[in-house]
Order: structure tokens, then C-alpha cells, then sequence
């Protein structure tokens, strides 16, 4: 801290209330006033250059390490059936097959565990190039018809997907409309594995977005099915595939949790997955993908990234703090 | 009403002691036919309130309003102004498109931020209106004598006067409109006018009104004085009047011999009638009032290129965006088939159809238009005025820049020129009121060659204190209390005070050489009745002092009558007091060619006495053949005391024998009596026969008193690298005089004088043919630039003064010469205009500012400034003294010249400092906000999704990172004042403009991307796909953007915690705090009903802040943001410091104190050219007979 002193060339004065300037020639706002309060200045010398990337350098990288051992030991299964789950002579007529509502989309495919799996064991199916972030996809909801259900009248916002045979839908939008309706089945050694649907969505979504008495209605009954259809006897509130498909993802990328299965997995064990493959991704050729993963404090599923940002901005400042101090002990300042 | 007369009616005929046309007034027959005529129409009638058709009505009142608005003109015009800014109208724009389906984002959120901005600013414009209009209601309610139809005189106020009113101005009043004379306390109808609010002169000027008006004296004559005045219409012109008034079906020519002016005093009169002609606006100092110019800082012109600059960037960026989006948008319905089918492009509005790509497109342009609009800073120009506002506050409350004697702190007017007071190129001062107090002491004299006075000046002062030599205790020592000090008198020397003279070798030229003092002058004695004390008044200051001067040594002049001058003489031979009656026979009064006065004398023993002072450039000359022993030790002493800033006078006398004198007389007379057109030059040539054969006295030394710590403040100024240019209205002499007083001159410098004196010039002026004047007087100022330029270029490393008298001035400032002028006066480092009006000075300041296109300060206090001062880049008006009109048209007012160094130095340097850092800062803020928001666009196929929250959004610029930038702009200082003012050339820094190059904007604006792109990437790879809790949710769009939004607020702040260097509670508290505001808002607003919070909606109570990982990113993306900055700062400190960085690290050092070290930097920067260190420097070279080099400041 330096504090400077106050300059004492200005007399003060003692009966001088009516001038211009109080007498008060001290205290804090005086200080501010005269911009001349106790303050910090940190100059930027080669020796706190070195020392502040250093630090950081040695904050960052055991960082690093530990968060990608957090993120190592994740056991992550990974499953692309979008083009597996197609029967041979649909693989040149993806999008014929899938809008074909003749033949059968079930699909059966064993995997292998690799590695133990400790509950929970959270299931994903992850969906790329699809573009839930698209403005007119994002807006075309109406938040107050999912909490009020057919009180709203007004679901403007909801085009295209407001109305079919003259009367409104409920949830209306392309959201909605649009849901994701492949299903997932587990088994290990032809026993059922089982997966928990319940709370899989955020509490607050449930509670406060969407209706406890509000049921759909009038959904996908248009004369252009989008996704999803949903059980007319069970409200908004309880329909959580939907809540977590309302839940717009921010990236062309994204995972959206399927269930939980509440049992371990062990080393080679195999489970086999029965796939529902309705949804249609073909158009757009996007990716469909089923994740099995375990979750560690970092969160669940491999990734690596920040262990590594951790570790390159460690690394790099490491580095600048040794080229600084070379330098200057080749050419010291002054 | 009872007349105050305690004083005794003077019953001189004053205008009887002026020979060369004083107080004459002369009448131009063909100007008095023009009245009545187009532009003289007007018709004032006195005493004439119950005609009905008084034309009096259809005149303004007196009152005047310099205000901006009124009541009505306020919503439109200030909207107008607010509009007028690009970017206020872009948001405009943007906030009407908003209620379209165009917008990517809520209406509210678009127009709120923009309303707040312009209310905010049009408060501020109503809070300095207000300001204004309570100044104006200051003058207006003035108060003022004034005739009522009772026949008294009541006092009323100024706005309330009519043209027609009779009024009456007593001694040291301010005339309140235009007056037409009429009569004085004085017989001969004369009054004193001082004018130096108009013209800035500050001798008296004689007034005369017509001999038919002058019998009205006593209060009961106006009420029966009915008259009608024809006269001009109301025009600018200060120097001429023409009208007529009828007295009694009688007309009577009037001239400008008549015509009192608004805002110019009355003096030395007890009091004067007079009717008002003009009015209010109508007076001519109004009409000669400019509307005051609005100024804009270099830096805000420059700002509002960048900001074209970031819109050209918006547009591109847009249009880059809306090209993908029309592909994309393209590609989803190909021969029936949907592409992205859950986005239903075969059932679709205009905005996205497939169909008609294009026009998609196109409209999308405009979405992507409203949603990078965060690449404009929308809050800058409401945060820079703020800062400014509170930038203003710091210079009016800086106890530094406080006069307390005159109890005036410094006063910023307009506070939207702070960071211009840091790019100073050029100082333009007046010199009268501004460098000088405008009081003369005598101080010292050399009699018969030997040198009397100890008293010390300000330039010797501040050499003393340059060298640290112990004169400084010496004149501690000596200081005279106040209350016994002598106005213009400053003399001490114990051989001739108190008497002491009469034991002096020689006594007797000291006797003749006061005697002379008392007796060769103008003045007239006051005698107070009471205590005896005579006191004098004088048409200048420096006259009084002479005579103040002989009275404190023993010499009273006590009496003046028509044709005598009587003195209380001290007798050295019989040392009592006697009073001696000297018959005053002539007066040859001065002026700008003679340069010397003298008067012709008969003494009581009948012996004539010609007693004559003057300039050494003249005197010399009329020495006589014999020569004292003394003359050249006498020139020396001159020289001596010129160079510590003194005005010296050559004093000389002779005894004349009756022949000579009569036949001069006769020649006077005849010559003074002559009605021809060469009367004046008669009277010098008879004037020049007597004054010659002169015999040598002495010589006097007068201080036109410097104000104080000027040349100091000079000195620091030049070293700071600020040019610095004297531009008065006085004469050459007293010019030069003040040019070395203040150290702009010294000796050994090269001195330039342009003037149309030479004899040639002079006889073709006397031919009167105005083309051959005009013709010759040009050739010669041509010739004298060109040969001052050779001059300089033959010495390039001798630094040369400039000196230009108006007169060539006017020919300098001709179109096709005024760049050679500038390039000579460039290539000076003094200039010096002297005898310029007000016109020239505006003129000049008008060649610097556009010729070199840096930044000038004009600096002055009187009313012929005003022009200066508006022209000028900055206008700084001395306040404090009397007059207000500079003050009234500056852009900052302080009370003394020194206080420029700190304005400048200081707060120059910080609020140049701050502003553009800020600015820079700005931009940066907003590239990085908006950058992420394209990067993301690029993610959504470029559909015109918002990554944020619409109200975080709003928020950004508004709440999550202005507060600290003003934090920036009020309060951050690169070094102490102290060091500010220790290290001058970091002032440097401003006018070079290191701070705000293009390279400085541009750098800070990549630096913005790299962030955002940091920022982006690193968040969003480690957000996802994987799940971030480890209760494994997902991370949807809300946390994502929750998170980036987080990120971007942090990194931001804390970029703004690394470029500033000065921290105090303050900062900390509004840079961490912001921070916390975000987390803060996160929360609130996450509570607030779905309905309004939408996607934010517990995001952080119940998604992120339960998530160690969005922790970690936080941390880790702050960091690696600004790891680059970091690294470059480190780099250009390390390698490429600028001067700032070497000082900080001065301080750091704690090396900053040392002599060397300063020494060091002072040489590695700027060279002063002039100022004390140069002339310390200079005079060391000399005494060490060295070469003396110096270097042209660069």
C-alpha cells in the first residue's frame, strides 16, 4: 500500500464556512475528492511476470491431472445404431425405411462391458446434426399452454403445429411435435435390466412448467405425424420424455437422458439393447446414439477436455514463465 | 437624490492635457445621411411612456438567455441531438424492428436499455441548461438606477430596462445596455471607460458627449428632457456609431464618442446619465457573441469511426450469416422432400421459407443486424458522460487548482473536453490578466550607473529555485507583510529608502532622476481629505507606478491644475519637506511610434526643464554628443534587468533657453492648432526638434507583475513538450518584455520580428494609396517570413522567437500566405503575436488548430478572448478576476496561469488516459459478447437464435460490466499526480496519442475475439455432449449459455482488474461486485415465474451452482482468456515500456526520487527549448563557454 501524503500547499482555513470549499481538509471523501485515497498499484515487473505464470502453472496442471483422472475413470459406452439398425435392403432408402410404418424398427444388438460398470448407470441417446437451437424450433412452444393446458387460448407462437382438424393442440409447437420416440431395453443374460424412467427430468421443469392437470390432447393427430405420440390419461407433469425433449439443447449435439440403470455392471458382461428405431434422423442424416456411462463428481461421461485445458493453459504458462526468466537473466532490465 | 460628493469636483478640463486628438470627436457627413436608411432606422424616444405609439415597445428586453432550450424546444431538440449519433439512431432502428417477428429477442429487452441511455442523457442535458439559465438570471437581475416617470432615479434590474430609460451608472459599474452619453460629474462631459471585457485593453478610454446633453446634472432636469435619437440598427461593429439626436427640434450628430457599451465599466467618473439605445441581444457585445461552437474531443471524433467501423463489422458479419442461413434454409425442402423435417419448411412463414431462399435471407439480415447489435457499445456515450461528469467533478474539487484568496476553485463548463486537456499540441495565452496580474511595481532603477533595488522577480524567483540556490531564504527574509505593501511599488533598497538617497554619492541625478518621475506623466493626484494620502489614477498601471514611486521616496506629486504640477519635495540640502510648483508649459504624450513622452517645464526658478522617458530603443539615439560616463554601464543594467523580465524606461532630461523653447512653441502651437489632415505628424516633427541632446539620468525597471508560479508552469509546459504561443493586444516592447519575463525569450535566442515598421513601409503609408499600402506591406511580410525561414534553416540547432505585430499579422493570415507563416512559426519554439485584436487571435488559433491539425488551447480572461478561446480546441478562461465573459465562453476556468500545469499535466494526462482506455475497453467488452454470440450463431445454422437469455442480455452492457468501466474512467491514474507533474513528458503520451492510435483499438478489438473464441470453445467442449452433473443432466441450452454468460462476465472484469493499475476500495468493490451482481441477478431472476425467467429459470440455484464442473470451467476459462493479454502486457512492458510503465516501475523500484534518474528520462525525452530550465541550461553553456545545442522539441 502506498499512501501518499496530502499535499499541504492549499492553507486551510478555520471560519470559512461560506466559501467555495468546505474546511473540512480531511477524511475519506476529502481523499476520494482530491483522488488521492490509500490505493493498491501493482507495476508489472519481470520478477511478478514470472512469479503470476508461474503460479499459475503450477496451479493448473496437478488440476489438470486430477480432473482427467476424474474423467478417466468414467466407464463409457457408446453405441451408433442409426446405421446398424437398418435391415439390409433399406441401407440405400434410409429415410424410405424409416417413414415405412410397415416394417418392423425393433433391433436387437449385444454389447460387451469393457470394464466395471458401478450404479448408477445413467442411459443417453444422443443425437447429432439435429438442430434443436434452429429459432423457429426454439420458439415454436407455448410455455403457458404447457403449464395451463386448454385454459391458453393464445398459442400463436406455436406455429405450425397449433391446431389440427380445427381444434388446438396440446402441447402444441414443433417441439413437441417433433419428439424424440425411439425406445431403449436392456437385458443381461436374458434377464431385464432395469431402467429407471422416473426423474430423469429437472424437479423445477416438473413442478413448475408443466401442468399437474394437464393432459394432451388432440396430439399428433395431424395429417403429418412428427415424432412421438403421448398417453392422453397421464398429465403433462408425469410425461417426462417430453419434459426432457422440451428441454432445447444448445449445440447440433446433444445427449438427452433416457433412464437409469440402478444395477452394476461387471467386466464382460454383456447387455443386450432393444432398440425401437422410429425417430427419423435419416433426412437430415444426422447420428443416433445410445450411451450407457457411469458419473464421477465431474459429471457423467468421458471427457477429457477440461482435464486438458487445465493442463495446456498449465503447461503454457509454465513455459511463458521460463522463457520470461530467461530472457531476463540475459538481459536484465536497466 | 442627495449627491455623494464627498470629493471635490475636479474643475480641469482633462481633455486639455491631450495634444494628439483624444477625445476629439469627428463626424462623417456621408455616414450621418445614411440614417433613416436601410440598417439605421432605429428611433429612440426619452421621456415618452404615454405615447401610444411608442415604438419603444417593438424593441427586446434587456434581458438575455444563453441557454440551450426552453420549456417547448427541450423534448424535440435534445431527441434530436440524441438521434443525430449513429448509434442511438441504430438503436432506434433496432428497438422498432424489435416489435417485429424479426426479432431474436423480446421487445422490451431491446427498448429498455436504449430508453434508460437516453433518458439518462437528456437529464444531464437538463441539469447544465438549468445551469446556464440560473447564470444568465445572475446578470439579468442585476440592479441599475433607472429615471421613473416620478422623475427619480429608483433602482431596478437590468432585464427590466427599456431602450428609451434614462439611467445612471455610478463609479465601477458595469454599463447595462448600450447608453447613449449624456452628462458626467465631470464639466467637460467626459467619462473613463474601461473596455477590457470588449477588447481587452485595459488603459482607460475617454468618452465625450455633445455639449448640449452635458448641462443635464441634476436629477429634475431628465424628466423634462424629451428627445428623439435616430440611430443605426443594432450590428457587431465595437467602433462605430452612427445617429443623430434632436434637442429641441434641433439635430446634433452622435458618434461612437458617445456610445457607452455593455459589459465595458465606467472609471474614474463618479458617475454618468445616459439613455439606453440597445438592448438585451441587441447591444453590441451580444451581437458580437457567437453562439458558443460545441466542441467535440479529438478522441470522440475518432470513437465514432470506430463505431462506423464495428458497424461496417456488424454488417459484414451479418451478411456472412444470412448467405449460410439462405443456404441452409435452401437446402431443407428439395423436389417435395424436408431435409430438417421437425422444422416443417414445407408449412412455413416468409422468414424461413425454403422457397424463397432470398428474401429469407434478406429479412434475416435484418434479425442478425438487431442480435449482434452487442457489438455496439449502446451504454458508451451515456458512460462516457457520465465519466466525464464525474472526471468534471474532480478538476472543480481539486484543492491544487483552488485560488484561496480569491476563493475560486477550478471549474470545468463543459465537461465533454476532459481527455482534450491531455492532447494539448500548441497553448495559445493572452497575456494581460492571464500571465500578468495586470499590476506594475517598480522595482528597480539605475541611477548615474549604479543599480538600486533588491527586490527579486518571479523569473529570477524561478531560476533561484531551479539552481536551488539560497535566494530563495533570502527573499523570505525580506518578504513585506501585506498589509504595510504599496500597490506598484515592490522597491527595496536601504540606500535610497527612507531617505537615505540624500547620503548617496550621487544625490543629485537621483533627485532629478524622481523629480522627473513626478512631474513627466498624466495622472491625476487624489487627495484624500481625510488622511492626507494621495493616491493616484492613471490611464495605465505602469504610469502609476512611477509616480507611486517618487512619492515613496520623497517626491509627492500632490496637485495637478491646468498648467501646474506641484510636488512635495524632499530637499537634500536642507533635508525638510518643500512643496515646489512646477508650470507644466507642453506635453508631448506618448504613443506607439514616439515611445517616449516628455514634458517641457518651467521650475520656480524660472529655469525650463524638457524631462523626457522612453524606450532604449529611441532614448539612446537623443542622448546628447557628450556622453556621461554612465551610458554604457546604463545599458548594461537595461539589459540586465530586460532579461529578468523588467520593463525598463530610459529616463533623460535637458534644460532648454528661451529662444529654443519659443520657437518650438510656436511650431507646437501652430501645429496643434491645425485643422489638416498632417496635424499629428506636425506635431511630432516639432516634438522630435526639442527632444534631443538629452542628458542621461537612468534607467527604471518595472515588473509587469507575473502572476504567480508562471514561469515555473511555463517551464514545466515546454519540457512537457507543449508549445506555447503569446498572442496580446499590447505593444511589441511590452510583448518581448513579457516573453522573457515568463522565459519564453532569453538571451542568446534568435529573435524573428516580422513588423511593417521599416521606413519604406511607413512613407508609402503616408501616401495613403490603400492598395500601395496593401501591395508593399505585403512584399515585406512575404520577404521577412522567407528570410526568417533561411534564418532558421542556416541554424537549425539554435531555437528562434517569433515576433509578429498585428499589423503584418494581417497580412500574414492572407489565404496564400498563412502556411508559410505557420511553417515559420513551427520551425520557433516562441511566437509571439503582439498589438493583434481579437479578431487576429481567433484568426491564428484558427491556423494552428487546422493547419497542424493537433490540439490548441486557448487561455485567456477578457472579453477579446472570447473568439480565442471559442475557436480554439479547448478555451481555458482565468476566472477570479473581474469580467466574465471568457469564463463565460471557456470550456474550463481556473483562477491563476499555474493552474494549467495541473489541469494539463494531471488531469490532462489521467482523463485522456482514462477516456481512452475506456473506450478501448468498450469495444473490447462488446466484441467479446457479441463474438460469442456469432461463433454460437454458427451452431444454430445461423437461424438468428439468441445464446442468451434475452434480459441477461439486456443486462450486459447495462449492470454486468459498466459499473467498472467507469470505475476506469473516473478513477484510474497510471502514476500519482506527483509523478505527473515530476515527469512532465508523460504528458507526451496525449498529444503523440499513444493510447488511442488505430493499432491500440485494433488490438484491443482482436483481443476481444480471441476471448470470445476461448470463451466459446472452452465452454462448450466442456460442457457437452457429456452430461456436467454427476447426477447426470445434461447440459441444455440454459446452463450452456448460463455458463458462458458466467464466463464472459469474469473474464471481462477481470480484464479490466489487469490493464488497470490502481486500485483502490472503489474498484474492487465494482469489479468484483459486478461479478457477484451476475450471480446475484442469476439467482432473482431464476426465482421469477417461468413465464417471465423462461429458460433461466432456477438455472443456477438448481442446475449450475450444484455442479463442481461448472466451477472449474469458470476458473479455468477466466484464465486462459486472458493468459494471451497477459502475456502481450508482459512483453511491451518488459520490452516496449512506454513512459508510464518506466515510471511505474520507477516507483517500484523506489528509484524514482533520485536527481539522476529523473535527469535520465528528462534527456532520453524532451529537450526544453524554452522555459527556465532552458534559460538555466543556457546560461550554464554560456558561463561554461560551451556550444549551446538545442534540440527542436519533436
Amino acid at each position: 500500500m502506498e499512501v501518499e501524503e496530502a499535499s499541504t500547499s492549499a492553507p486551510g482555513g478555520g471560519d470559512r464556512a461560506d466559501r467555495a470549499f468546505s474546511p473540512g481538509r480531511s477524511g475519506a471523501l476529502y481523499r476520494f475528492k482530491q483522488q488521492n485515497l490509500p490505493s493498491w498499484k501493482p507495476a508489472l515487473t519481470p520478477g511478478s511476470v514470472i512469479m503470476i505464470f508461474l503460479v499459475i502453472g503450477f496451479f493448473f496442471i496437478p488440476m489438470g491431472l486430477i480432473f482427467l483422472h476424474a474423467s478417466e475413470s468414467v466407464v463409457e459406452i457408446a453405441y451408433r445404431y442409426d446405421t446398424d439398425c437398418i435391415p439390409e435392403p433399406y441401407k440405400n432408402d434410409k429415410v424410405g425405411y424409416i417413414k415405412d410404418s410397415s416394417v418392423s424398427k425393433n433391433c436387437t444388438r449385444k454389447i460387451r462391458v469393457h470394464k466395471y460398470m458401478k450404479a448408477p448407470i445413467f442411459v443417453y441417446y444422443e443425437l447429432d446434426n439435429f438442430y434443436q437451437n434452429h429459432r423457429r424450433y426454439v420458439k415454436s412452444k407455448n410455455d403457458k399452454q404447457l403449464l395451463y393446458g386448454m385454459k391458453q387460448k393464445d398459442i400463436g407462437s406455436c406455429d405450425p403445429v397449433q391446431t389440427g382438424n380445427g381444434l388446438p393442440i396440446l402441447p402444441c409447437g414443433l417441439i413437441a411435435w417433433s419428439l424424440f420416440n425411439d425406445s431403449f431395453n436392456f437385458a443381461r443374460r436374458a434377464e431385464p435390466l432395469k431402467l429407471n424412467r422416473k426423474n430423469i427430468s429437472w424437479q423445477s421443469d416438473r413442478e413448475h412448467k408443466f401442468g399437474k392437470d394437464v393432459y394432451p390432447f388432440n396430439f399428433q393427430n395431424g395429417s403429418l405425424i412428427g415424432g412421438g405420440s403421448l398417453d392422453p390419461k397421464v398429465p403433462l407433469s408425469e410425461q417426462e420424455d417430453l419434459i426432457v425433449w422440451m428441454r432445447t439443447a444448445a449445440l447440433p449435439k446433444f445427449r438427452k437422458l433416457y433412464g437409469v440403470i440402478e444395477v452394476d455392471l461387471d467386466t464382460s458382461d454383456v447387455v443386450s439393447i432393444n432398440i425401437a428405431n422410429n425417430y427419423n434422423t435419416y433426412s437430415f442424416g444426422g447420428g443416433k446414439r445410445v450411451i450407457m456411462t457411469t458419473s464421477k463428481w465431474l459429471g457423467a461421461g468421458k471427457n477429457n477436455f477440461l482435464g486438458l485445458a487445465y493442463l495446456v493453459t498449465g503447461t503454457s504458462s509454465l513455459l511463458l514463465s521460463i522463457l520470461f526468466a530467461m530472457i531476463h537473466v540475459r538481459n536484465p532490465r536497466y | 437624490m442627495p449627491e455623494p460628493r464627498g470629493r471635490k469636483q475636479r474643475k480641469i478640463r482633462l481633455s486639455k492635457l491631450y495634444s494628439f486628438g483624444c477625445g476629439r470627436s469627428s463626424f462623417n457627413p456621408a455616414e450621418q445621411s445614411q440614417l433613416g436608411g436601410p440598417g439605421f432606422s432605429r428611433v429612440v424616444e426619452t421621456n415618452n411612456e404615454t405615447n401610444p405609439d411608442n415604438p419603444l415597445s417593438y424593441f427586446p428586453s434587456n434581458s438575455i438567455s444563453t441557454t440551450k432550450y426552453n420549456v417547448f424546444t427541450f423534448l424535440p431538440k435534445s431527441l434530436f441531438e440524441q438521434f443525430r449519433r449513429v448509434a442511438n439512431m441504430y438503436f432506434l432502428v433496432t428497438a422498432c424492428l424489435s416489435f417485429t417477428d424479426l426479432a431474436p429477442y423480446s421487445s422490451t429487452s431491446a427498448v429498455l436499455p436504449l430508453a434508460v441511455v437516453i433518458l439518462a442523457t437528456m437529464i444531464k442535458e437538463l441539469v447544465e441548461d438549468m445551469r446556464r439559465k440560473q447564470q444568465d438570471d445572475e446578470v439579468n437581475g442585476r440592479k441599475t438606477l433607472v429615471l421613473t416617470a416620478d422623475g427619480k432615479f429608483e433602482q431596478t434590474k437590468w432585464k427590466n430596462l427599456r431602450v428609451g430609460d434614462i439611467v445612471r451608472i455610478q463609479k465601477d459599474e458595469y454599463f447595462p445596455a448600450d447608453l447613449l452619453f449624456l452628462s458626467s460629474n465631470y464639466d467637460d462631459s467626459i467619462c473613463y471607460v474601461e473596455t477590457m471585457n470588449l477588447d481587452g485593453e485595459t488603459n482607460l478610454k475617454v468618452k465625450q458627449s455633445i455639449d448640449k446633453t452635458s448641462i443635464l446634472q441634476e436629477e429634475g432636469d431628465f424628466i423634462e428632457f424629451k428627445t428623439r435619437i435616430r440611430c443605426e440598427d443594432p450590428n457587431a461593429d465595437l467602433y462605430t456609431f452612427v445617429g443623430t439626436i434632436e434637442i429641441q427640434e434641433e439635430g446634433h450628430p452622435l458618434s461612437v464618442q458617445q456610445l457607452l457599451l455593455r459589459d465595458s465599466k465606467l472609471r474614474n467618473t463618479d458617475y454618468i446619465y445616459g439613455v439606453v439605445v440597445f438592448t438585451g441581444h441587441d447591444t453590441k457585445v451580444m451581437q458580437n457573441s457567437t453562439s458558443a461552437p460545441s466542441k467535440r474531443s479529438t478522441i470522440e471524433r475518432k470513437m465514432d469511426k470506430c463505431i462506423y467501423l464495428l458497424l461496417a463489422l456488424l454488417v459484414l458479419i451479418s451478411s456472412v450469416g444470412s448467405v449460410f442461413f439462405g443456404i441452409w434454409t435452401k437446402e431443407d425442402l428439395k423436389n417435395g422432400k424436408m431435409k430438417r423435417w421437425y422444422l416443417r419448411p414445407d408449412d412455413t412463414t416468409i422468414f424461413f421459407d425454403p422457397k424463397k431462399a432470398g428474401i429469407s435471407a434478406l429479412l434475416h439480415f435484418l434479425t442478425a443486424m438487431m442480435l449482434y447489435g452487442y457489438f455496439i457499445p449502446i451504454s458508451l456515450y451515456i458512460s462516457i458522460e457520465i465519466v466525464k461528469l464525474l472526471q468534471a467533478q474532480f478538476i472543480n474539487r481539486d484543492i491544487h487548482m483552488y485560488h484561496d484568496e480569491s476563493d475560486t476553485p477550478a471549474h470545468a463548463r463543459t465537461s465533454n473536453l476532459n481527455e482534450e486537456l491531455g492532447q494539448v499540441d500548441t497553448i495559445l495565452s493572452d497575456k494581460t490578466g492571464t500571465l500578468t496580474c495586470n499590476s506594475m511595481e517598480f522595482i528597480k532603477c539605475t541611477i548615474a550607473g549604479v543599480a538600486y533595488g533588491r527586490g527579486i522577480t518571479e523569473v529570477e524567483k524561478a531560476m533561484a529555485r531551479r539552481k536551488g540556490s539560497p535566494l530563495i531564504i533570502d527573499e523570505r527574509e525580506n518578504e513585506i507583510p501585506d498589509g504595510t505593501k504599496i500597490k506598484g511599488f515592490n522597491f527595496t533598497d536601504e540606500r535610497i529608502i527612507g531617505g537615505n538617497w540624500i547620503r548617496e554619492e550621487g544625490r543629485g541625478i537621483i533627485e532629478n532622476f524622481f523629480r522627473l518621475l513626478a512631474v513627466c506623466h498624466t495622472c491625476i493626484p487624489d487627495v484624500d481629505e481625510l488622511s492626507g494620502r494621495v493616491s493616484y489614477e492613471a490611464e495605465s498601471p505602469d504610469e502609476a507606478s512611477f509616480v507611486v514611486a517618487a512619492r515613496e521616496i520623497g517626491f509627492e506629486f500632490c496637485q495637478r491644475t491646468q498648467n501646474t504640477v506641484s510636488l512635495n519635495e524632499l530637499d537634500y540640502l536642507s533635508g525638510t519637506i518643500k512643496k515646489r510648483t512646477y508650470d507644466l508649459l507642453n506635453i508631448l504624450e506618448f504613443n506607439s511610434t514616439r515611445k517616449r513622452m516628455s514634458v517641457i517645464v518651467r521650475d520656480e526658478n524660472g529655469k525650463l526643464l524638457l524631462l523626457s522617458k522612453g524606450a532604449d530603443s529611441v532614448m539612446f539615439e537623443r542622448l546628447s554628443k557628450e556622453k556621461t560616463d554612465y551610458e554604457e554601464i546604463t545599458k548594461e543594467h537595461i539589459n540586465m534587468y530586460a532579461d529578468a523580465g523588467l520593463r525598463t524606461l530610459v529616463l533623460a532630461y535637458r534644460e532648454i533657453d528661451e529662444n529654443e523653447y519659443a520657437y518650438f512653441n510656436k511650431q507646437f502651437t501652430a501645429a496643434k492648432n491645425s485643422v489638416s489632415a498632417d496635424r499629428d505628424e506636425k506635431i511630432e516633427e516639432a516634438a522630435d526638434m526639442i527632444e534631443k541632446d538629452l542628458i542621461l539620468l537612468g534607467a527604471t525597471a518595472v515588473e509587469d507583475k507575473l502572476q504567480q508560479g508562471v514561469p515555473e508552469c511555463i517551464d514545466k509546459l515546454a519540457q512537457a513538450g507543449i508549445k506555447i504561443w503569446v498572442l496580446t493586444g499590447d505593444k511589441m516592447e511590452t510583448a518581448i518584455n513579457i516573453g522573457y519575463a515568463c522565459s519564453l525569450l532569453r538571451q542568446g535566442m534568435r529573435q524573428i520580428s516580422i513588423t511593417l515598421d521599416a521606413p519604406e513601409i511607413v512613407s508609402v503609408e503616408k501616401s495613403g494609396d490603400k492598395d500601395a499600402i496593401a501591395k508593399e506591406s505585403k512584399q515585406s511580410v512575404v520577404k521577412q517570413i522567407n528570410d526568417g525561414k533561411r534564418l532558421i534553416n542556416e541554424f537549425p540547432n539554435e531555437s528562434c522567437a517569433l515576433i509578429i505585430d498585428g499589423k503584418s499579422l494581417t497580412y500574414a493570415l492572407d489565404d496564400n500566405t498563412k502556411q508559410i507563416f505557420l511553417n515559420l512559426a513551427i520551425g520557433c519554439s516562441s511566437v509571439i503575436c503582439c498589438r493583434s485584436s481579437p479578431k487576429q487571435k481567433a484568426l491564428v488559433t484558427r491556423l494552428v488548430k487546422t493547419g497542424t491539425r493537433k490540439v490548441t488551447l486557448a487561455i485567456g480572461d477578457g472579453a477579446n478572448d472570447v473568439g480565442m478561446l471559442q475557436e480554439a480546441d479547448i478555451g481555458i478562461g482565468i476566472s477570479g478576476a473581474e469580467g466574465m465573459q471568457a469564463v463565460m465562453a471557456s470550456d474550463v476556468s481556473i483562477a491563476q496561469f499555474r493552474f494549467l500545469e495541473r489541469l494539463l499535466l494531471v488531469h490532462g494526462h489521467w482523463c485522456y488516459r482514462r477516456i481512452s482506455s475506456m473506450i478501448c475497453y468498450f469495444f473490447y467488452k462488446n466484441v467479446v459478447f457479441g463474438m460469442t454470440m456469432f461463433i454460437y450463431e454458427a451452431y444454430t445454422s445461423f437461424s438468428g437464435q439468441a445464446a442468451y437469455n434475452d434480459w441477461a442480455m439486456a443486462g450486459y452492457n447495462v449492470i454486468f460490466t459498466s459499473l467498472p468501466v467507469i470505475a476506469l474512467g473516473v478513477l484510474d491514474q497510471d502514476v500519482s499526480a506527483r509523478f505527473c507533474l515530476k515527469f512532465p513528458m508523460l504528458y507526451q503520451e496525449g498529444p503523440r496519442n499513444d493510447l488511442f492510435r488505430w493499432s491500440r483499438i485494433l488490438s484491443w478489438m482482436s483481443n476481444g475475439v480471441i476471448t470470445a473464441v476461448i470463451i466459446f470453445f472452452l465452454v462448450t467442449f466442456s460442457f457437452g455432449p457429456q452430461p456436467f452433473r454427476h447426477d447426470g443432466q445434461p447440459a441444455d441450452k440454459a446452463p450452456l449459455s448460463a455458463a458462458m454468460y458466467t464466463c464472459c462476465v469474469w473474464v471481462v472484469n477481470s480484464q479490466m482488474a489487469l490493464s488497470i493499475s490502481y486500485f483502490t476500495l472503489i474498484q474492487h468493490i465494482l469489479i468484483w461486485g459486478s461479478a457477484g451482481l451476475w450471480y446475484l441477478f442469476l439467482v432473482i431472476y431464476g426465482a421469477i415465474t417461468p413465464s417471465f425467467s423462461t429458460t433461466y429459470y432456477m438455472v443456477f440455484v438448481e442446475e449450475l451452482a450444484s455442479a463442481p464442473s461448472y466451477w472449474v470451467v469458470t476458473l479455468c476459462v477466466s484464465v486462459a482468456a486472458l493468459v494471451p493479454y497477459f502475456a502481450f502486457k508482459a512483453v511491451q512492458t518488459s520490452f516496449f515500456p512506454g513512459l508510464h510503465d518506466f515510471i511505474q516501475w520507477m516507483r517500484y523500484k523506489g528509484r524514482a526520487e533520485d536527481q539522476e534518474v529523473g535527469q535520465v528520462i528528462r534527456q532520453a525525452s524532451v529537450r526544453a527549448t524554452v522555459g527556465v530550465s532552458a534559460r538555466y541550461d543556457a546560461r550554464i553553456n554560456q558561463q561554461t563557454g560551451r556550444v549551446h545545442h538545442v534540440v527542436q522539441t519533436p
